[in-house]
């Protein structure tokens, strides 16, 4: 049954995400925010699904997102993260990274704090085309290769590596507390070590062959030595940065470039990724027990703390299933999530059972039961 | 009235539209009625909902197999219409909304109203194309779906105190009967009937007169001539309970049964108010004369009706003329008329192209109807591709344009700005998709130029190994060679390190490479392969001839290791087949053209001492 309603919006969405919700609670996604672009005003909006200012809600339409608040926003929102329950940060077209703050109460948003000109050229403004936080501290790539750390609350930057890269950075995120990943336009994934004042990267890996643009990378929850890319052709890339410099395994994804890729924060079994082919889709990778797959209800939890005891050097018969991920021997299933063709879907997010995405056919898609 | 065989429409400077049209021996010029106001037709949110939502179900009609017999294809094509329909009402109601706060979206509420109407309308008629029997039932349901104010009246009465004492109360009856909503009516009659005893078998005789009105079942199994004798005898009744004056004691159960004999036209025209229109006064007189009227008789009834609704002083509206056109079955008239009247190509561009496909546009002149159809889509998408942001739907429209939709898409497709790098991404896929390797090229170009600009010299490759374009790797593999004359390093090793395969897009890019790998190889001492890759350098002539200098530079310290230069001195003499003298002469004859030529002539003692000591070469040098 379609559990999946688009909701026109009225602007091209860049960038969708959930709310963190605190572990202890065993609250479902709620809230999510989004990012346009390509307007001559862009906005940051707050939407909620479910029981919030659920006035308007009208038989069938269950779960169309209501919106809370809205922001106006100075350049395409090109990357979006939250900070905390409240604020979020944002890259911008315009090399600013801005902090915005969302009032629960008062359903308004407020910046809480903006460095104008982060990234940029010398004679002109370069977009910031990604950020990743880790409360308090933020990182930014951009255009003009540049990696920036800088930490809420605190004027000024950090850290700034000039020159990290020749090409634009697309993506970043975290290896580990200490380490950042970022994924660039001449196909290379780069680690960089932030407790090292050198400026150049402590690793770098790349597909042997043509160098296809990267355009976004996730790390495995648990195990933090596996990592996925996607790129301009639209293949799905997953790497263990432990383990020589060239990608574990390949898998056709798209037709045309790859957005966004997402390991389930909680079920790392499952992998979305979206691309600008307009398909969003579903990765569900078998695991290596045993047990029916009927029977294992409350396999992913078992799943996880199975990876987190696995030691280093990976037990043969432990390895994550993602390494050897290889849709031909029938260990993969992948799933379109969306219903019809739509025009590219920017991005998505997933948190629990609930996953949104945003298209540039102006629309948001809602789906409250993700099978995971 | 004659034929129209083809219409243009010119925008003037004061932003009317002129329309042109031209028959046999004439010209017709007039001016359209509404201004065409383009910030608020496109920019307003709340419209822009509508050209999403109808670019998907525009894109989904497209892909409708072409080998489905007619047949089942109908059922999609009014499902298809009715969603287009579900589009512009759930828009309409958001702009009403609006509205009452801002008076501007006044305007855009009822030409909304007014293209629904039209559209309900053509689908019933042409998508649908209801027979005889069905085609009233469908007018009927057209009806009532855009008179919503007798619901309100209607629910105003019910929830006061006593409704049958409300002052709307016999409106509200006689509009429900007007409708033929006579269920409806027997239930509002109920009331009054309770509060007059002493009537009760007056109510009670119109109640049965109302209850046994036959109305055609289409799926049913009787036949319309069966309907039709089942309904004159109804007639008869109505007829009789007039004759006898059953219900001359009451003036509304009287007009009531007027109204249901034979739909008198006098007594219908007294109510114009609760028509309102003159459509629905003649559906509701299509309904209490000839419920079995066939689609080529509708026109005869639509143009009386038109005109004794319409009193002499008052003028037909472009909107009455539609909905005459439409009843006279005369599509393209229709389409022609909505160009003009409604500023907006949005409606006429989606309505033909669904009639198009319901292959109602090829009854006509052949040449006139494909092209119509494709006329408008271009008009419509042309507009959207001077949006900032809807640029992205025209894309799709173009797409289905046989023949000038590729042309409008590759002129359109250089103007879009690329503001960032995620947009130019998006565009270049537009182009590679559709094989428009020029614009490709333009766009790649256009970025690694800007990449370049801005020292990002990584980029600027990224973008030619895009467009496979060896010039421009060319161009970016001389200004690192340039950087590295002027600073004696390599900047961006990251990149030139790791070009891979792309080192081969051309000469100067592999040079690039290779001297770098020289260097490296120098750096790890590895001189033995160092000077055999510098030599292989010299001799491949991919080396760029401001450079030779800088290499004979660089064979210098190489000269001086001794267990190397005997290496070079071996392949300089004994492995190469061109003659060592002839290499060095080569290269030193081409460095005289250039400046360094004083440099060289220090340098030159220092070459002449170590040749002059080795007897085969030392007439080598000739300066």
């Amino acid at each position: 049954m379609e559990s999946i309603n688009a909701k026109y919006v009225s602007q091209k969405i860049s960038k969708s995400r959930w709310r963190p919700v605190s572990h202890s609670s065993l609250q479902q996604a709620d809230i999510f925010a989004t990012g346009s672009w390509d307007n001559e005003d862009n906005k940051i909006s707050f939407w909620s699904i479910g029981s919030h200012g659920s006035s308007g809600v009208e038989d069938g339409f269950e779960g169309d997102p209501q919106l809370l608040c809205e922001h106006k926003h100075d350049g395409d929102v090109l990357d979006l993260q939250f900070l905390d329950q409240d604020r979020i940060v944002t890259a911008s077209s315009t090399g600013a990274v801005t902090i915005f703050r969302h009032h629960q109460n008062s359903q308004t948003i407020s910046v809480s704090q903006q460095w104008a000109r982060a990234h940029r050229y010398p004679s002109d403004n370069a977009p910031c085309t990604g950020v990743v936080c880790s409360s308090p501290e933020i990182v930014t790539v951009g255009e003009d290769g540049r990696i920036i750390v800088f930490r809420a609350d605190q004027e000024g930057v950090i850290r700034v590596i000039d020159n990290a890269d020749s090409s634009t950075i697309h993506a970043v995120t975290y290896l580990r507390t200490t380490e950042i990943l970022t994924v660039n336009s001449i196909g290379q994934l780069k680690l960089w070590d932030l407790r090292q004042q050198s400026n150049s990267p402590s690793q770098i890996l790349s597909l042997s062959g043509d160098r296809v643009p990267l355009h976004c990378v996730d790390r495995h929850p648990n195990q933090q030595h596996i990592v996925a890319t996607g790129g301009q052709d639209g293949m799905l890339c997953v790497w263990d940065v432990r383990q020589g410099s060239t990608p574990f395994s390949l898998m056709e994804a798209h037709s045309a470039e790859m957005w966004e890729v997402h390991f389930h924060p909680t079920n790392p079994d499952h992998l979305f990724t979206c691309s600008e082919d307009g398909s969003l889709l579903h990765w569900e990778t078998s695991s290596q027990s045993d047990i029916p797959s009927f029977l294992q209800g409350g396999r992913n939890s078992s799943m996880t703390s199975r990876s987190a005891m696995a030691p280093a050097g990976g037990n043969q018969s432990l390895i994550n299933a993602w390494l050897s991920g290889d849709s031909s021997k029938g260990r993969l299933e992948t799933t379109h999530m969306l219903p019809s063709q739509t025009l590219s879907v920017n991005s998505l997010d997933v948190l629990g059972q609930c996953l949104v995405c945003g298209t540039d056919g102006e629309a948001i898609f809602v789906n409250r039961q993700v099978p995971v | 009235i004659f034929k129209i065989n083809k219409v243009c429409l010119l925008k003037t400077s004061s932003g009317t539209h002129l329309g042109f049209a031209w028959g046999p021996g004439d010209i017709l010029v007039y001016e359209t009625l509404y201004k065409v106001r383009k910030d608020e037709d496109i920019y307003s949110p709340i419209l822009r909902k509508l050209f999403n939502e109808s670019h998907h179900i525009f894109v989904g009609l497209q892909t409708i197999r072409e080998d489905l017999p007619s047949k089942n294809k109908k059922p999609q094509f009014v499902s298809i219409s009715k969603n287009y329909r579900s589009v512009i009402r759930a828009c309409m109601e958001e702009l009403q909304q609006v509205a009452e706060v801002a008076m501007q979206y006044g305007n855009q509420v009822s030409i909304l109203l007014a293209i629904e109407l039209i559209w309900n309308l053509c689908e019933v008629l042409f998508i649908d194309a209801a027979p005889a029997g069905s085609l009233l039932l469908h007018l009927l349901d057209w009806v009532r779906l855009h008179k919503a104010d007798v619901d309100e009246k209607a629910r105003e009465v019910l929830q006061s105190e006593s409704p049958a004492e409300h002052r709307d109360y016999w409106d509200v009856v006689v509009s429900y009967v007007l409708q033929g909503r006579l269920e409806e009516a027997r239930q509002m009659l109920v009331k009054q009937a309770t509060l007059q005893p002493a009537a009760r078998k007056m109510y009670k005789q119109m109640d049965t007169l109302l209850s046994k009105m036959p109305f055609y079942n289409p799926g049913g199994t009787q036949t319309l001539t069966e309907f039709d004798v089942k309904w004159r005898h109804w007639h008869e009744e109505v007829d009789r309970c007039l004759q006898d004056n059953s219900f001359a004691s009451n003036k509304h159960l009287e007009l009531i049964c007027k109204v249901s004999d034979l739909g008198d036209e006098d007594t219908l025209l007294e109510h114009k108010d609760l028509l309102s229109t003159w459509y629905h006064f003649l559906v509701t007189r299509l309904l209490f004369c000839h419920p079995t009227v066939k689609p080529t008789e509708l026109h005869y009834y639509a143009q009386s009706c038109l005109t004794m609704f319409l009193d002499s002083r008052s003028v037909p509206e472009p909107l009455d003329s539609i909905l005459l056109a439409a009843f006279e079955f005369d599509i393209h008239q229709v389409i022609k008329d909505c160009s003009i009247a409604l500023n907006n190509w949005w409606f006429v561009a989606h309505l033909t192209d669904l009639l198009d496909h319901c292959k109602l546009l090829q009854s006509h002149n052949l040449h006139f109807g494909s092209n119509l159809r494709e006329f408008l889509l271009l008009e419509y998408a042309s507009g959207l591709f001077t949006h900032h942001s809807l640029w992205q739907l025209a894309v799709d429209y173009f797409d289905h344009c046989p023949e000038f939709g590729r042309v409008y898409l590759e002129l359109q497709i250089e103007r879009v700005p690329l503001d960032t790098e995620r947009k130019a991404l998006k565009v270049l896929r537009i182009c590679e998709q559709r094989q428009m390797s020029e614009q490709v090229r333009s766009i790649c170009k256009i970025m690694a130029m800007r990449a370049l600009r801005n020292n990002r010299l990584g980029s600027a490759l990224s973008w030619s190994i895009r467009a496979k374009d060896a010039a421009f790797a060319t161009l970016i593999s001389e200004r690192f060679l340039q950087d590295y004359c002027a600073r004696g390093t390599f900047s961006d090793l990251d990149l030139i390190d790791n070009l891979g395969p792309a080192m081969l897009l051309s000469d100067r890019l592999t040079f690039l490479g290779k001297y770098r790998e020289f260097h490296k190889l120098y750096g790890e001492k590895r001189f033995r392969e160092a000077s055999k890759l510098l030599l292989s350098l010299m001799t491949a002539k991919i080396a760029p001839r401001s450079f030779w200098m800088t290499l004979l530079t660089d064979a210098l310290p190489l000269l001086e290791q001794k267990e190397v230069s005997h290496h070079i001195v071996r392949y300089a003499v004994y492995g190469q087949s061109t003659p060592p003298q002839k290499i060095f002469s080569l290269l030193l004859s081409n460095i005289k053209k250039t400046s360094k030529y004083s440099y060289l002539r220090s340098c030159n003692q220092r070459i002449f001492g170590f040749f002059s000591g080795k007897n085969n070469i030392k007439d080598v040098l000739i300066i």
